[in-house]
């Protein structure tokens, strides 16, 4: 009840207000998604947000910490421990720290979901993609349809799949794998290819060139090629997912490549993943996948940005 | 004239390219996937209003436009035209519609603000971040309607509509965040 003759009023009442649907909504997502989880068997587990030793990225920017080490980036090297350790099906819902990325689809801080299977690969992934999403709409009673930006999405009209090759042949008129530019692979991606992508069921982009694998497994009949994959939905990239390299020498050659270009460009280094890198020498093939919870809310609500389905929002910096 | 990097970049920004200001009117942060940072910009002269896109990566680094700006107060609005004086030097200058913008949704007589000198010409006004405005028209709230939200809207006396809490009554003074549009608090 509001109290009318009160001048007791802050002034974050208003953009508060206006969120309380989007946040309903957001709730009612991650308790579907735990739900659809947990109907499929998956433990869920909780990993440190701290680490002193992250996977070495080009481009990504862990947040250090003074008292050393950082915020994770994503849990995924822990998770990877468990499942070297013979834990099986296991996901996590956390909140991930990225240094310097803010926009419409960009927080310093979101909340990532990930999941990995043991023996299993990224066709697995997959059909998890498909069931949750369908899960999730159902739950949050977007099975039948809705406009988002003014574009009709449907879950449960067919998905399409597109290699990395296809769409850009398709999309921008050449083959970003036998043309292979760095600095322009992006841009075009950005600008040309994705835009199209996930209309109006969630499509799955694969077939990375093997330059973008990071920790992914080189496809088995094609050297130019990763079993790495991202989902969209609506022009929105919603999930990252691969059959995950259990190769420990690879992975530290990889890893090794990935510092020293940090240290040429001038970038913070942290210690290598020794911990991960031991348990990589046992795991059995594997896949996991991280996915945007933020943006796939900011989709289901019809939100433009997502400030609008978080309730405070990282000022821009 | 600073150096600036990609990671700068934002809406409001103000770069010099080839020797005219520009402004980012519009601006978004994307990163597909693993790879790297795309900064895409739409910048729009200041002087001209034309508009461009363009997309910067890390690594780029870009002057910051040599802009001055000094205070003056407003006088009196004549046609499509706004008169202001300098405080310090007591010149008057004029603004047309365009250069105000929305900043005539808050301007009200011998209110002090910030004009944008490019090369000494007015290019641009900018609002202290408060003013105070008096409500003309504003319906009275209804006690308990928590339904209908807690906001009403709120006439003032520029003739700019806000959204205010059900307490506000009609000839009440408000202070206005400008940059936002938005209601803080009644002035006593």
């Amino acid at each position: 009840m509001s109290n009318v003759s009160s001048d007791h009023w802050m002034p974050e009442q208003i953009t508060l207000d206006r969120k309380r649907s989007r946040l309903a909504m957001r709730a009612s997502v991650l308790q579907s998604i735990r739900g659809f989880f947990q109907e499929k068997g998956f433990l869920e587990v909780q990993t440190p947000t701290r680490t002193w030793a992250p996977a070495p990225e080009s481009h990504i920017e862990p947040i250090p910490l003074l008292e050393g080490g950082c915020l994770i980036t994503s849990p995924e090297l822990h998770m990877k421990r468990l499942l070297a350790a013979g834990y099986e099906k296991i996901f996590q819902i956390c909140t991930v720290f990225r240094r310097g990325e803010r926009g419409h689809r960009h927080h310093p801080e979101f909340t990532l979901l990930e999941w990995y299977r043991l023996h299993s690969d990224q066709a697995a992934l997959q059909e998890d993609c498909e069931g949750l999403l369908q899960f999730v709409c159902r739950a949050v009673h977007r099975e039948s349809g809705w406009k988002y930006g003014g574009n009709w999405l449907d879950v449960n009209a067919p998905w399409e799949k597109w290699t990395v090759r296809e769409a850009f042949l398709r999309y921008a008129g050449h083959d970003p794998l036998t043309q292979w530019n760095q600095d322009t692979f992006e841009e075009v991606l950005v600008q040309k290819v994705e835009p199209n992508l996930g209309f109006p069921a969630p499509c799955f982009l694969t077939h990375y060139p093997a330059f973008q694998a990071a920790l992914a497994k080189m496809s088995a009949h094609d050297s130019s090629t990763c079993e790495r994959f991202e989902l969209y939905w609506a022009a929105i990239e919603l999930a990252n997912g691969f059959s995950e390299l259990t190769d420990a020498m690879e992975q530290r050659r990889r890893f090794e490549s990935v510092l020293k270009e940090r240290e040429k460009a001038d970038l913070p280094s942290y210690a290598m993943p020794e911990k991960f890198l031991k348990s990589l020498e046992v795991l059995k093939p594997c896949a996991g996948i991280a996915l945007g919870v933020d943006r796939l809310v900011m989709l289901l609500a019809d939100a433009p940005s997502l400030d609008d389905v978080v309730a405070f929002p990282p000022a821009f910096t | 004239m600073a150096v600036l990097t990609a990671s700068d970049l934002r809406k409001g920004l103000k770069l010099e390219i080839d020797g005219e200001p520009y402004i980012i009117v519009d601006f978004e942060f994307s990163k597909p996937g693993k790879g790297q940072a795309l900064y895409r910009c739409r910048l729009k002269n200041m002087i001209t209003g034309s508009q461009f896109d363009r997309t910067y990566r890390s690594g780029d680094k870009f002057n910051s436009a040599d802009l001055e700006e000094q205070e003056y107060q407003f006088l009196y609005k004549q046609d499509n035209s706004y008169h202001f004086m300098n405080t310090s030097n007591y010149e008057q200058i004029e603004l047309s519609t365009d250069t105000v913008g929305d900043a005539v949704n808050f301007l009200t007589e011998n209110l002090v603000v910030s004009i944008l000198l490019f090369e000494g010409r007015p290019i641009g006004i900018s609002l202290p971040n408060f003013v105070t405005l008096r409500v003309v028209q504003s319906d009275p709230g209804i006690k308990g309607d928590t339904a209908a939200g807690t906001t009403k809207p709120a006439t003032l006396e520029t003739g700019f509509v806000i959204q205010v809490p059900l307490f506000v009554e009609q000839d009440e003074t408000l202070k206005i965040d400008t940059r936002t549009g938005t209601y803080v608090e009644r002035v006593k």
